[in-house]
């Protein structure tokens, strides 16, 4: 731990494989996280987050790739890696037989901690993740986002300075979920590097600096979330007509937009601003028709992660609508 | 730390954490202390006038002694597919996955098992000598170092089967699996000379029951603890101990390198 870190990369990996038998999960994956920063990495299930966390945490080794995490070489100093770092997987890595204080107490006697500090370490991280109450009941009685706390609070014992968190809120209800969020982020405010897995794409728009979308094996697009939005066309404006001929003439008087006769839906691509929504509606106004329906839609996360990873889901049109 | 101290530090708090399961969760070991405990009141009070005089004694006393050395060893054997299942059930739990990725010593989890088992084996074995002292068994003569040697053998009975047993349970996939696999461990007293001697049995099996590891561990335990003739059993307990036991760490140890599922 006393080796300085030169390059300010909390995580830098380039060129990492993994191939379960037949099937390659990862090929040839290229990230770099920043000291102090949320790194988010996204993906549809079964894309391999789970397998970049668990080799970037010593738990599997990668078959191929320079992999350095705080600044240790993953290959030829694991042990170096395990005490930098703090994992919580996808499944709460709770002793279920035990309390939540023997937990805590587990991990400070396996962090050395003497006695008295293991025990004001435990009761200060109970008390903080709102658990104090619950510390002498064996962890198994937990709701699911209690588990999911008293994992980060056992995570956090060592002090670690880069934390894996692997889907951190999947399958808690929004109360715990935001609750996640603000650990998260009171994290990163103490100087803590955070590499986030979700499939929440709100998730990781809402807390992480970057942003990168795994597919198929490698990196799809990585950004800020700013960045990525920028990456896909989808900002427009939908207009709904119930009047065929209604929708004939506003259709002929905005011809960038594109048509989806059947349903009398024209989209007008448009980043949404004041100045550009009046000038459609101007010329609306001044070809005599009136929409039933306006919506705009601003593009989001959702729109990148679908035309990235191939989802059904994005509308044909919007695909037309190139700017 | 050196890394001796980062060992023992680290197993010895594993050993902590699963002393800390065994006393929340004694069913387990208990469970397993009633079989030996049933087939000692049952060759003794249901079969043990026909047993005794089967070996040429005069009443149920000389069935007794010839019973609980062997008895005692099958103690043994019971604990430790205990041991297998609780391997196997905490190799599915996340925590272990969490010990992987923390810088601890790498073989303290299993050195935490191993000699947690070992403790409740012989704590097993004092339970059900015990009981079998409270029904007529004593020894005779044994001197003070027969009895340490008879401990000692106890103890490294029990560390070449939990080893063999945290092996079988590494292997297992789930609890079941486990118990199936570690069944042998119970099985193998009933084919040795735990029950019945030896030359009591068909001649092409008398090898088998000869040479497997409990009838020579047993026919040590009776010499030590009853002034009975030991002569190659004495060497051939110790060898198979050692044996089992170095095969099961080595076992042990490469299925733990390995990269889970």
């Amino acid at each position: 731990m006393g080796e300085p870190l030169m390059t300010g990369l909390a995580i830098a990996v380039h060129g990492l494989r993994k191939s379960y038998g037949d099937k390659v999960v990862l090929d040839g994956v290229d990230l770099t996280v920043p000291e102090g920063t949320i790194f988010s990495l996204l993906g549809p299930n079964g894309a391999g987050k789970t397998t970049v966390v668990k080799i970037l945490s010593t738990l599997v080794t990668a078959d191929a790739g320079d992999l350095r995490v705080g600044g240790h070489d993953l290959a030829a100093d694991p042990q170096a890696v395990r005490a930098a770092i703090g994992v919580t997987g996808q499944f709460s890595a709770v002793d279920g037989l035990i309390t939540g204080e023997e937990n805590m107490l587990l991990m400070a006697d396996l962090h050395h901690l003497s006695k008295r500090e293991g025990r004001r370490v435990a009761a200060e991280l109970l008390e903080r993740f709102d658990l104090a109450e619950a510390a002498k009941r064996p962890a198994s009685t937990y709701s699911g986002g209690m588990k999911r706390r008293l994992d980060i609070a056992m995570t956090l014992v060592g002090e670690p300075r880069i934390i894996f968190l692997d889907e951190p809120t999947t399958g808690l209800d929004p109360r715990s979920r935001h609750g996640m969020w603000q650990i998260i982020r009171e994290l990163v405010s103490g100087g803590v590097t955070v590499f986030l897995t979700t499939q929440y794409l709100e998730e990781a728009d809402e807390l992480a600096d970057r942003i990168a979308v795994l597919h198929d094996g490698g990196i799809a697009a990585e950004g800020t979330a700013e960045e990525l939005k920028q990456i896909v066309p989808g900002g427009h404006v939908r207009l709904r007509f119930t009047d065929p001929a209604g929708y004939r003439s506003a259709a002929s008087a905005l011809d960038a937009a594109s048509r989806d006769d059947e349903s009398l839906v024209l989209q007008v691509p448009s980043d949404g601003s004041q100045r550009e929504l009046r000038a459609l509606l101007d010329r609306l106004d001044s070809a005599g028709v009136e929409a039933d329906g306006l919506t705009v839609h601003t593009p989001d996360l959702d729109d990148v992660f679908f035309a990235l990873t191939g989802g059904a889901a994005v509308p044909a049109q919007s695909k037309e609508t190139v700017r | 730390m050196s890394t001796l101290a980062l060992a023992v530090r680290d197993s010895s708090t594993m050993l902590r954490r699963n002393l800390l399961h065994a006393r929340r969760y004694p069913s387990l070991t208990l469970n397993l202390l009633l079989t030996p405990v049933m087939l000692l009141l049952l060759f003794v009070y249901i079969f043990g006038d026909v047993m005794s005089a089967g070996l040429g004694g005069a009443d149920r006393s000389a069935y007794i002694a010839y019973l609980v050395p062997g008895v005692l060893l099958m103690t043994i054997g019971s604990t430790t597919i205990g041991t297998a299942v609780s391997v196997s059930m905490d190799m599915t739990e996340g925590i272990i996955a969490r010990f992987r990725t923390m810088a601890i010593h790498r073989g303290s989890v299993l050195v935490g098992h191993v000699v947690g088992s070992v403790l409740q084996s012989v704590a097993s074995v004092v339970l059900v000598g015990a009981v079998g002292v409270a029904i007529g068994f004593r020894s005779t003569d044994a001197t003070a170092l027969e009895w340490l040697a008879a401990f000692g053998l106890l103890v490294l009975f029990s560390l070449a089967l939990t080893w063999i047993a945290v092996g079988m349970g590494l292997v297992s996939p789930n609890a079941e699996a486990a118990s199936n696999n570690a069944l042998p461990l119970i099985l193998l007293p009933l084919l040795s000379s735990a029950f019945v001697p030896v030359d009591g049995m068909p001649g092409w099996f008398q090898p088998v029951a000869e040479y497997q590891p409990f009838t020579p561990a047993i026919e040590t335990l009776r010499g030590l603890l009853l002034g009975t003739e030991i002569g190659h059993n004495g060497w051939l307990a110790v060898a198979w101990c050692l044996g089992l036991a170095v095969l099961g760490y080595f076992w042990s140890a490469a299925r733990f390198d390995r990269d889970p599922k």
